[in-house]
């Protein structure tokens, strides 16, 4: 990425007052659509028959209105509303407009499609995708900022062969007979034809828009900040905490595929609104102002969750974000900070999940003894870290690749090691693919985590009681990560990852230290495992596998921690929470759901390959031209912005 | 020069093999209390090996290398503790680093605070955290990369690389610092500058082992030379005697036509890179 000439100009040639107009008129019709019926039956989950009633993907469609009024004034300058886009950019309306658009027409298509035609779409539900498409239209009028010329890229012409050969395959594999031993080989190829020149033809369709709309990049600069009262700038972080809170419970409460869908559709382009505008550059910068306080604010944010819930099964699945997330972040100081790729993380959690539903009393375990919570827990973390160093000792001589490929053996290997131990092909310790089934609830000086008990007039279940238990182990191995990520320690391991020998060469005990990573990551593991065995009252070998479609795996591990960002906290943190709820909410995907994985995971990386929420010193390394180089060095002209 | 009573670097006898290749053989060199002493000779004369056997990331074959008149572990970072720090030929910096955690990062044999001390984070690790960023402060004043220490390693213009190379390595608080081709690639005005910084550093009380091509340099800088040509050592000496010894044509030059003698200095001082 090489500096370019910005320009400020509209992609649909309107006169400025017109545009506006009409983006507003649009994200008033998206948002008044809401209140609208938009079939005539509940056949469609979420019942969206009411008129004056928002459901559903209603409520998506009125925000998607609503943040595109408010940004659009707000970039005209109206009064009262500057806090909203400090930045004055149009791209930050055109992305909002962008996410109204992806609401209507999924939602138009969805209804349609399931519903069998457009014939029973009620007017509500014209105006819904009128509404949208005319949003984008408006905001494509809109003085955005964008590159003065952007050369049109063409793929190589041999992969437009793809495109006919897709048919030509299909009419080949309908040719031969459904006995033939063949033929489901055939289709099997067909289909992967068809899904390559599919692949093909939007990449390409993507050049073109590219080279059409033609928007960079730009960094526009952020105005200095009005002074506020201290007060005033905690009261923001804490209300900024709940509606973060209130957007993530919304994400996890969705009851049906395609209001998370939609939710998903909203969240992508309203996230880089956001950005674009410049509320989340303000944000961090208060954040950074006032960290206790932006600590305490996320912690009491996740601890109100189970308050918000009114049966425990959502906050089961929270709890199972929670154990997913931590583990990511276990995984981070192994990965992100001292760079050793691991492929077989998830036996760790294994290790302290085995290790605690072995003293946790259940009748299967052979080891009849039941260890108080504090021990059990130790337990875990304590056995869990003597495997990393017996691990760790061996395999930590490798570098790089090599040491990929031996871990991901010893991820499968106790894997194959606890489904043996069966008393048939080892002695009788984990029975094997049974597992260990039954492991009574924690008990914590008399409080019994399985009983629901009522806090402050709200219920909180069995789920909850855990959930909160989680989170307490999550903030502890946040405190780790944090404190000795930014230590002697933290920097050595960034030293060995950016060159071993040259650190070795600064007096750095490189096989120690890394032994180290290994040893306090696999304890982190084993922590949350503790919790794990607990929560879910059984544990099997299959829980702990390399990849499958529902996390925690280690493919999925790793997956969170570099979609999230490598070395940083909150990243691995937002990447498993989406990582877990996807798998988890698109079931009706099945099939599919690993190939749709892949294809999100190949796109992300293409386009930000830092990750969803980067370090800053990786955006650096990616983006090195579009970032404004340094806050204390020379004011070095990268972008032309603001023009 | 004469060595003092106990040379702070005694290396007698080193050879460095692989398989059938002799590197460096037999090597003998002293390095005394606050000497500069310049090692130079052809490309693929085995100086970088011959380095790499006394900081530890080779085990010689054969020979012993004692510093302050203990033999030195074969491990790198051990050989930084006891007091020898390098910096490389080819710079390697951690370059994702800013300039202030590469100098920190130097300060790690120097510094105790484990895990448990970071995870806790009491007086006393505040206290050591702060000791270690105001001595990088200082090294970095005394490169002269103080405005900097804020920026990316990787952002730092060459010349500046080279100087924070070099304030890294003497973060470790070493009583010899051995220098890998510090002035390769730099002009006349920085190699200046750099002799300035190797002189400045020998009056801190640090000895100074450097492998050049700059004969300029080297013979502004250093009390002693060592001439390396095919992993043997052939003379050792002050600027005189190197300069007009004829095995060091030779092995720069070819051999001489009989019946020429060749203005030595000069045809020496050409062959910098």
């Amino acid at each position: 990425m090489t500096t370019t000439s910005t320009e400020t100009t509209p992609v649909i040639p309107l006169p400025a007052r017109a545009a506006a107009a009409l983006t507003g008129l649009g994200a008033l019709a998206t948002a008044a659509s809401a209140g609208l019926s938009w079939t005539w039956t509940s056949d469609f989950p979420g019942d969206l028959t009411y008129t004056g009633s928002p459901a559903g993907l209603q409520w998506l469609a009125l925000t998607a209105g609503l943040l595109t009024l408010v940004l659009l004034l707000a970039a005209h300058g109206t009064p009262g509303l500057h806090w909203a886009a400090p930045t004055r950019s149009h791209n930050a309306v055109l992305l909002a407009a962008t996410g109204a658009l992806a609401v209507s027409l999924y939602s138009v298509t969805a209804i349609s499609a399931e519903l069998g035609g457009l014939a029973n779409l009620e007017p509500g539900g014209w105006i819904l995708g009128a509404g949208g498409i005319l949003t984008v239209l408006g905001a494509l009028g809109l003085p955005l900022d964008r590159r003065t010329h952007v050369p049109l890229r063409i793929l190589d012409r041999r992969l437009f062969l793809l495109v006919p050969a897709a048919p030509i395959g299909w009419f080949a594999a309908h040719a031969i007979p459904g006995d033939k031993p063949v033929a489901p080989v055939m289709t099997a190829l067909a289909g992967a034809l068809a899904i390559a020149a599919g692949a093909v033809l939007l990449i390409q369709l993507g050049h073109l828009a590219n080279t059409w709309l033609r928007l960079g990049t730009v960094e526009r600069p952020l105005p200095a900040p009005r002074q506020l009262p201290s007060w005033v700038e905690v009261l923001l972080i804490v209300a900024a905490f709940g509606l973060g809170l209130f957007a993530i419970t919304f994400g996890i409460d969705t009851e049906y595929g395609e209001l998370f869908t939609g939710y998903l559709l909203l969240a992508a382009p309203v996230v880089a609104a956001l950005a674009k505008s410049g509320l989340i550059a303000r944000l961090r910068a208060l954040t950074v102002k006032y960290r206790p306080v932006t600590t305490g604010a996320a912690f009491a944010a996740a601890a109100s969750f189970p308050f918000t819930q009114t049966s425990d099964q959502y906050t089961s699945v929270a709890t199972n974000i929670l154990i997913f997330a931590t583990v990511a972040l276990g995984l981070n100081i192994v990965v992100g900070l001292a760079g050793l790729l691991d492929l077989g993380y998830v036996a760790f959690l294994g290790v302290g999940a085995y290790a605690a539903a072995l003293v946790s009393g259940s009748p299967a375990s052979p080891i009849h003894v039941q260890f108080p919570f504090w021990a059990a827990m130790l337990t875990g973390a304590a056995v869990s870290m003597v495997f990393g160093v017996l691990i760790g000792a061996p395999t930590l001589r490798l570098r790089g690749d090599y040491l990929a490929i031996v871990t991901l053996g010893f991820g499968e290997i106790f894997r194959i090691t606890m489904l043996n131990l069966n008393g048939t092909t080892g002695p009788k310790i984990t029975n094997g693919s049974n597992g260990i089934p039954r492991i009574p609830d924690l008990q914590i000086f008399g409080f019994d985590l399985g009983k629901p008990h009522t806090v402050a007039g709200i219920e909180l279940g069995r789920f909850s009681n855990y959930y909160l238990l989680m989170l307490l182990v999550t903030a502890l191995v946040v405190l780790v990560f944090a404190r000795v990520g930014n230590s002697r320690i933290g920097r050595a391991w960034v030293a060995i990852r950016e060159d071993e020998t040259a650190a070795e060469a600064m007096g750095i005990n490189g096989f120690r230290l890394k032994l180290l990573a290994f040893a306090l990551g696999a304890c982190l593991a084993g922590l949350a495992g503790t919790v794990q065995a607990h929560v879910s009252y059984t544990v099997t070998p299959d829980q702990y596998t390399f990849a499958e479609a529902l996390p925690p795996n280690s493919a999925f591990l790793l997956a969170a921690v570099i979609l999230g960002g490598m070395g940083t906290i909150s990243g691995p943190l937002a990447g498993a929470t989406l990582l877990f709820l996807i798998p988890k909410k698109l079931e009706f995907l099945s099939d599919y759901q690993l190939l749709a994985f892949g294809a999100a995971l190949i796109v992300l990386m293409r386009v930000r390959p830092e990750g969803l929420i980067p370090n800053r010193r990786q955006q650096l390394e990616f983006h090195e031209a579009a970032i404004p180089a340094q806050p204390t060095g020379e004011p070095t002209a990268l972008t032309k912005a603001g023009a | 020069m004469s060595t003092a009573a106990t040379p702070l670097l005694d290396v007698t006898g080193v050879t460095m093999r692989f398989g059938g290749l002799t590197a460096v053989n037999d090597v003998s060199l002293t390095v005394g209390e606050g000497e500069i002493i310049g090692l130079i000779g052809p490309n693929g004369a085995g100086k970088t090996t011959f380095f790499n056997c006394l900081t530890g990331l080779y085990v010689p074959t054969e020979g012993q290398v004692r510093y302050r008149g203990t033999v030195l572990p074969p491990k790198p970072h051990l050989v930084t503790q006891a007091g020898i720090a390098r910096t490389f030929q080819n710079i390697r910096l951690f370059a994702n680093m800013t300039v202030l955690e590469n100098v920190l990062v130097g300060r790690h044999t120097r510094t105790k605070e484990g895990i448990f001390s970071a995870i806790l984070r009491g007086p006393g690790y505040h206290r050591a955290e702060a000791e270690s960023r105001e001595r990088a402060m200082e090294l970095l004043a005394f490169t002269g990369l103080a405005g900097k220490a804020d920026h990316l390693a990787r952002n730092l213009p060459y010349g500046e690389q080279r100087k924070l190379e070099i304030a890294r390595a003497l973060a470790s608080d070493p009583g010899l610092l051995l220098l890998d081709e510090p002035t390769a690639g730099m002009n006349p005005q920085e190699t200046r500058a750099a002799e300035e910084l190797v002189f400045a550093i020998r009056d801190k009380g640090i000895s100074i082992l450097v492998i050049e091509h700059d004969m300029r340099f080297i013979f502004n800088l250093c009390d002693r030379t060592a001439v390396l040509v095919q992993g043997q050592k052939i003379v050792e000496g002050d600027r005189e005697t190197v300069q007009n010894d004829e095995r060091v044509i030779t092995a720069y030059l070819g051999a001489p036509l009989e019946g020429t003698t060749p203005a030595v200095a000069e045809t020496v001082t050409e062959t910098d890179q």
